[in-house]
């Protein structure tokens, strides 16, 4: 029996003590129309052969094309020790630390965690985590209705450079409880937003800006002059943002003159694996005069009854008290074990390793948009800085290129005709420093015959 | 048990670090192009040390912590069962976790076919219609249940129907989730059998009723005897039935929730499937529906269809207004892919960036696939008797069950009211001096309902063994809560650290580390 | 069994209420309520100048245990919220009714108020809570 350790001498002695004959005897309070008569649709049990066996199958069915996809999940070189410490068994199968004694393991490991990336974003303090980077977003724009005194329309401008689901997500996560997510247009050509757009805006009630850096096109937006202009009309900021990309980029917490109110993003990159798009993590930060306003689970430093430091979850009253007029989180879980990750990915990393993660990255991208774009029939959508993604327009649909360039097992890039239509057949590249140059002259090469193959058919 | 470990800041030494992981230096001239105003001018707090040294740091840490692999862990309502290795090896296969989330369907036939049939044995264990896997966590799930039955009545233009009713004795995700949702709850009571009082039921519903959340067994550790009568009363009234899967654990295979009526419910896959916890997640929230709720499922689901797309973003099928065509199997159609908006119109929307905690889900199947047919109905079975052992032996050893008349579920409640008064011992004395036995504490004070209580789970991967010992532990204390309370009251003595200062750590923020001086 | 002084007026959600010689009215938790919620960690006070509506939340007392509105039992303006609670809390828990006050208000003449309750009847309400 599968994790089952009970002998027939053992069942039998149990039963014995409860006092019954058999295990049936025990379900007699539930009415016998409501028992099951069969679980056909469940196949026969596997053992660990057969079952090792079949996902080796599946995994060998869908193999490892080269992949040049970012889209707000990128590969980067995870050192071995990650996740050779974060499968140990005192982490991975530990419960959430409400018995602190039990847990400083676990809790000391948090603390770390919210020392590291706040100090990343350039904030004051840090949460243990949310889902995932789009419901941070949902969970940054509820937090700045509750944190915002002065406004009380729950409008949140998100521009359109922001990451189409992350917005879809902060739509049905929030929209129920009145929030309104408006969206700011980005300026053609540029691939950023313009304080321009938010023109029509001048004198009304708006709670909450959304800027992303890099964004959704990789593009670096102009993020003091975004960050002034809310500030200057009581609204506060919220930044989404890369981890890796902070250790080149300046973080929100230095944004225009005051900072971002709200920092948020996704983990991912953080000594997390792409598996198909979670689990991952979101974090948040923010100024400690919202702290109290901060969804989430809090750790924080004290000591025992002997004197002795030790670390516990706290702030956690706020938890049932965050349910102040419209804004209210239900959220009570982090994301310990991608968490624990990424805390270990960076102590391993240290600064100097992320500064060189992020600008071999950014090396690489260049190098492919380079490339890419002396084809003929490739060009670049957007002028201006970017990270480590950008946009190329192609002179034909991309879904047939792209699905010619998957047969020779690479992935080129995400196609955009569907999100973003105006930019006509366009496709988002990304490389980090996981892609070689023999890598990125393969692609090059498999594009440029993929396209004349088109041109000519 | 090893005592402390430094911050790991206090390692560090400027100049370090495990250099044989950092890419190839690009040179000053790679970085050129981006603008002085927008890069980064102080080095973040980040440790400075070297491989062997980050190593040591977290094992360390990690000998600080109790875990499944290490303690028996009889937290009600939480399931900590067994982890099985093989889900976690298996599910961590280097073509799996090197899938990106974006990439062609064409490239995921194998993950997408064990996401598919992962639907398809969720919807077969629970008795529902369709399963959507994108909800991140119990009570993501629980959000995407209660906005689903909200969708359905504005479709309906029933827009007078805001009310949730909960039980008193529920989970407080409840009422925040109600609220999250846009409804206002309406609490009814349960009676002295712990089932919920029907007379109250009937009062409470009428025009205004959305729907009513429930978890069978309840969080009193007992089964809803009359829950075909809870679920006539709600739906003749029109509102719709929510179950808070939190306790699948004791039914599974046994009854489901489909067949007790109920038109929406959240499964914990972290718990009743076995995925680790993590110190605190990723979980996975799956939600299953009756076929009144299916247009309204989350997105993205896994659908078969006749062709498959090549690419994430266009579009070679047909897109389908019914949802439910898409998700049966197409006699010519062996692909799997991900039906969107484009197939659910009435989908309550996105609630992932991609879909969901995808390596979690991978884990459950595999689970699933090892316990087979059989297996199901195995864990429902064991997990009772190893509950209804642990309550008959409690009891002969003098301890009092909240609901004496009743049989334990996978659960019960045990409440320590007596010894708070006559030994000034309380459930919290009990719980710290059980860590001192290498057990860690049930969950105390949950149900908010019964006074000093302890809800205990001991699921079905324990053996006898450590079930007696537990008792023998439990015993124990007792008797020193008689003779030498103070032992107990001050407890646990042998952990890295004492009862720490709540209040201290609430008042005093200290949240992040920070340099000192000299550092 | 809480202190209830006989000076003061009481409200069905735990507030005290002492009117000063100047017209204007002190308000803070009462004893009962300070024991419920165990030792306070976060006060929360409005600014001056701020108008209160008579039940509307004003402030928060947040405990480990629990975190609660305070809500207002008058309409009228706002003159001062207590300094000391910023830095120490733990007031509200030694002296509920004394140092531990949370604000001074100008109530609006005929303004619209919360019921009120005598020492009398806030004793009977607590001993129906289970005090």
């Amino acid at each position: 029996m599968a994790f089952i350790p009970h002998t027939p001498a053992d069942v039998e002695a149990m039963l014995a003590a409860i006092g019954v004959a058999s295990i049936e005897d025990l379900f007699d309070e539930i009415p016998a129309t409501l028992r099951v008569k069969s679980l056909a649709g469940i196949p026969d049990e596997l053992n660990e052969m057969e079952v090792g066996r079949l996902m080796s199958e599946r995994a060998r069915a869908d193999g490892r094309p080269l992949c040049f996809i970012g889209a707000g999940a990128y590969e980067h070189h995870i050192p071995a020790a990650v996740w050779a410490i974060t499968t140990r068994g005192e982490f991975y199968s530990a419960y959430t630390p409400y018995q602190a004694e039990a847990s400083q393991g676990t809790l000391q490991l948090i603390y770390e965690y919210q020392t590291m990336i706040a100090s990343l974003t350039g904030m004051q303090v840090s949460n243990a985590s949310v889902y995932d980077g789009a419901s941070a977003v949902a969970e940054a724009s509820l937090m700045a209705v509750r944190a915002n005194r002065r406004s009380k329309s729950l409008r949140i401008l998100v521009p359109t450079t922001v990451h189409p689901h992350y917005r879809k997500v902060a739509v049905a996560t929030a929209g129920n409880q009145g929030l309104r997510f408006e969206e700011v247009p980005y300026s053609a050509g540029e691939g950023v937003v313009a304080t321009t757009s938010l023109a029509k805006y001048e004198g009304e009630d708006i709670t909450a800006l959304v800027i992303q850096q890099p964004n959704f096109f990789g593009r670096l937006e102009d993020v003091d002059a975004l960050t002034d202009w809310a500030h200057a009309r009581g609204i506060l900021v919220i930044a989404v943002v890369n981890p890796t990309s902070l250790a080149l980029l300046k973080p929100p917490g230095s944004w225009g003159t005051k900072g971002a109110d709200i920092a948020v993003g996704d983990g991912q990159p953080l000594g997390v694996p792409l598996s198909s798009g979670g689990p991952y993590f979101g974090f948040m930060t923010t100024r400690m005069e919202y702290v109290r306003q901060m969804p989430g689970r809090i750790v924080g430093r004290t000591v025992d009854l002997s004197g002795r430091e030790g670390f516990t979850l706290t702030l956690q009253a706020r938890e049932q008290h965050i349910r102040r007029a419209k804004a209210t989180s239900n959220i009570c879980t982090n994301q310990g074990l991608l968490m624990t990750a990424a805390t270990i990915y960076m102590s391993l990393m240290g600064p100097q390793g992320l500064e060189r993660t992020a600008a071999a990255s950014h090396a690489r991208a260049r190098e492919l948009v380079d490339g890419l774009t002396r084809l003929k029939g490739v060009r670049a959508a957007f002028q201006g800085p970017v990270f480590h993604e950008s946009v190329v327009l192609l002179d034909r649909p991309v879904a047939p290129i792209l699905k010619m360039l998957a047969s020779r097992g690479i992935l080129g890039g995400l196609d955009l005709t569907e999100y973003y239509p105006e930019l006509g057949p366009a496709l988002l590249v990304c490389a980090t420093e996981t892609k070689t140059t023999a890598d990125i002259e393969s692609y090059v090469a498999a594009l440029g015959e993929v396209m004349q193959a088109a041109r000519a058919a | 048990m090893r005592t402390h470990e430094k911050v790991i800041f206090e390692y560090s030494h400027p100049g370090r670090g495990a250099s044989d992981q950092w890419p190839q230096d690009p040179g000053a001239a790679a970085t050129a192009d981006i603008p002085a105003r927008l890069r980064r001018t102080h080095k973040p707090l980040l440790p400075e040390v070297g491989e062997l040294e980050t190593v040591r740091h977290f094992t360390r840490l990690s000998q600080l912590n109790f875990s499944i692999d290490t303690h028996f862990y009889p937290l009600g309502s939480c399931t900590m069962k067994y982890n099985p290795k093989a889900c976690n090896q298996y599910a961590m296969l280097p073509e799996f976790l090197g899938r990106h989330p974006l990439g062609p369907e064409t490239h995921g036939q194998g993950f997408l076919a064990c996401m598919y049939e992962l639907q398809e044995m969720l919807k077969e264990v629970t008795g529902m219609q369709a399963v959507a896997l994108s909800p991140m966590a119990g009570a993501h799930g629980e959000f995407a249940g209660v906005a689903m039955i909200r969708a359905y009545h504005r479709s309906r233009g029933d827009l007078a129907r805001n009310e949730i009713i909960v039980p008193e004795a529920a989970h407080g995700t409840n009422p925040a989730t109600a609220t999250m949702c846009g409804c206002v709850v309406r609490e009814i009571p349960v009676d002295a059998a712990g089932d919920v009082d029907l007379t109250a039921l009937a009062a409470a519903v009428g025009p205004n009723t959305a729907g009513i959340m429930l978890t069978n067994p309840s969080t009193l550790g007992v089964f809803e005897r009359r829950i075909e009568e809870v679920a006539r009363i709600v739906h003749a009234a029109g509102g719709l039935l929510y179950y808070d899967g939190a306790n699948l654990n004791a039914i599974l295979g046994k009854v489901r929730p489909g067949d007790m009526g109920f038109d929406v419910i959240h499964m914990n896959l972290h718990k009743t499937f076995s995925t680790p916890h993590g110190g605190g997640g990723p979980g996975a929230g799956a939600v299953g529906v009756g076929a009144r709720l299916q247009p309204f499922l989350p997105i993205p689901i896994v659908g078969k269809g006749a062709t498959c797309t090549s690419h994430g973003g266009g579009r070679e099928a047909e897109p389908r207004a019914d949802g439910e065509r898409a998700m049966r199997a197409q006699p010519d159609g062996e692909r799997y892919r991900w039906l969107t908006e484009k197939d659910l119109p009435q989908s309550i929307g996105r609630l992932s960036a991609f879909m969901g905690n995808a390596g979690v889900l991978l884990r459950a199947y595999i689970y699933m696939r090892m316990l087979g047919r059989e297996g199901m109905s195995r864990v429902g079975e064991y997990a009772t008797l190893n509950a209804n052992y642990l309550l008959a032996l409690l009891r002969a050893r003098g301890f009092e069950p909240a609901y004496p008349t009743r049989r334990a579920s996978h659960e019960f409640i045990i409440t320590l009211k007596k010894q708070a008064r006559e030994l000034e011992v309380t459930a919290m004395d009990f719980a710290k001096r059980l860590l001192d036995h290498g057990f860690h504490a049930p969950t105390t004070y949950f149900p908010l309902l019964v006074p000093e209580c302890l809800l205990i789970e001991p699921t079905e991967t324990e053996g006898k063994d450590t079930l007696d010992a537990f008792v023998a532990a439990m015993a124990q204390i007792q008797a020193e809560a008689e003779q030498e309370p103070e032992r107990v009251t001050s407890a646990p003595h042998t952990m890295p650290v004492r009862r720490l200062d709540d209040v201290r750590a609430a008042k005093q923020l200290d949240l992040t580390w920070k340099p000192t001086a000299q550092q | 069994m809480s202190k209830v002084p006989a000076d003061l007026k009481y409200t069905k959600t735990h507030e005290w209420l002492r009117s000063l010689p100047d017209g204007t009215i002190e308000i803070g938790i009462t004893d009962h309520a300070q024991h419920a919620l165990g030792d306070l960690v976060f006060v929360e006070v409005p600014e001056a100048g701020r108008v209160l509506k008579a039940g509307e939340p004003c402030a928060v007392v947040e405990s480990v245990k629990a975190a609660s509105d305070v809500y207002a039992p008058v309409t009228g303006e706002v003159l001062a919220g207590n300094p000391k609670l910023a830095s120490q809390p733990e007031t509200i828990n030694t002296d509920s009714y004394g140092e531990g006050w949370l604000m001074r208000v100008r109530p609006t003449a005929g303004g619209p108020a919360t019921e009120l309750l005598s020492p009398a009847e806030y004793t009977k309400l607590q001993q129906e809570e289970g005090d």
